[in-house]
């Protein structure tokens, strides 16, 4: 019969054992997030997460997210209502012969007559559309995933996902919208573009984590 | 005000007027060519619709700043064109027009169309006329003479 000191010693070994294994288990993450911070440079995964939030309220303010639609036609104006004149997507996101977007959306803003404009003004492809059929914006985690997936990005990996936020004029254009037809200023996105490029550029470097969920 | 060289209907056109103006203001006000009609004013029903460079556009809310040496056509010299010809000849054939006054953006329309698409279904017809509004409601004869017009172009 073991004594009650040898059982009481084999509790302690049982109770170590199974300490030890905690502190192991409940630390992955941390390891994780070790294990990222070192194979992307000085971010981390967390750091990535915040930065792709400060990205999300970009994409998803109407300067940006009127021209991601799932429906066959762009919206307009900060409340993202429908683009008045029966405009439609049409096959390339041009709009359609004889009323494509070119026929009122010019190289520049037009800010005399309220109408604005850019280089080869479209609409994204059905891919890259950030909200629903109800115009309702998708969850963080589900743009995040559109915008990680080379599949429906155009293939962009990280340094081209950067470079269309650096300098595709559409992108710049958000930051310079014009004037509406009343005269006042459009709204800008939540950030200075300098903000933006600085915070794809360190989602980037933390791998590009996307946010768990729907 | 500034001076700009305009290519109208295949012609040299000089305006000095200020850089914010319409295209369709120096069409009508400065060119004299008044077929191109002033509707809304902010691009909601076609009638002032041109070619600029090939594409139909809204001149009412185009700066003229912002045409540089682009081509313009206008309802004046769309009949030089082929495609333009068989829609003005369908027009007459279907006896499309009623008061008119929207008529001369809805051929500016119809011709875009069927350059980009000869052979139109009523969906193409209906998506690309589906900005020029005609008040006096001739929507099927528009149809019908596109139609027609599809049926004259090789």
């Amino acid at each position: 019969m073991p004594s009650s000191n040898s059982i009481a010693r084999a509790l302690s070994v049982i109770l170590v054992v199974c300490s030890v294994w905690s502190v192991l288990t409940l630390a992955g993450p941390a390891r994780h997030q070790m294990s990222q911070k070192s194979k992307a440079g000085t971010a981390t995964r967390a750091d990535g997460l915040t930065a792709w939030q400060q990205i999300y309220s970009v994409l998803t303010h109407p300067r940006c997210i009127n021209c991601h639609t799932a429906t066959h036609y762009p919206q307009q104006g900060d409340d993202r209502h429908r683009h008045f004149a029966n405009i439609i997507r049409g096959p390339e996101g041009q709009g359609v012969a004889g009323l494509n977007c070119a026929s009122c959306h010019q190289e520049t803003n037009a800010d005399s007559t309220g109408v604005p404009g850019g280089h080869n003004w479209h609409l994204a492809p059905l891919s890259m559309r950030w909200q629903d059929l109800n115009d309702q914006s998708l969850s963080s985690a589900a743009v995040c995933r559109a915008v990680t997936d080379r599949s429906k990005n155009h293939g962009l990996n990280g340094p081209g996902l950067l470079k269309h936020h650096e300098e595709e004029p559409l992108v710049l254009w958000a930051w310079n919208p014009g004037r509406r037809p009343d005269g006042t200023m459009r709204t800008p996105p939540p950030l200075t573009h300098a903000d933006f490029v600085a915070a794809t550029r360190r989602w980037i470097e933390a791998g590009m984590p996307c946010p768990q969920g729907k | 005000m500034a001076t700009y060289e305009l290519n109208v209907n295949g012609q040299r056109k000089q305006v000095n007027v200020d850089p914010a103006t319409p295209l369709l203001w120096v069409l009508r006000e400065e060119l004299k060519l008044t077929g191109t009609k002033y509707g809304c004013g902010i691009s909601a029903c076609g009638a002032c619709t041109v070619h600029v460079a090939g594409i139909a556009t809204r001149s009412c809310v185009v700066p003229v700043s912002l045409i540089g040496d682009r081509p313009i056509v206008t309802i004046e010299g769309i009949g030089n064109d082929p495609v333009g010809r068989a829609v003005q000849e369908a027009w007459v054939e279907k006896d499309v027009v009623q008061c008119g006054y929207c008529q001369s953006g809805q051929i500016m329309s119809a011709v875009a169309l069927l350059k980009a698409t000869a052979r139109p279904t009523d969906a193409n017809i209906e998506e690309s006329m589906g900005g020029n509004i005609c008040r006096c409601g001739t929507y099927i004869r528009i149809r019908e003479a596109i139609k027609s017009a599809s049926g004259q172009l090789k």
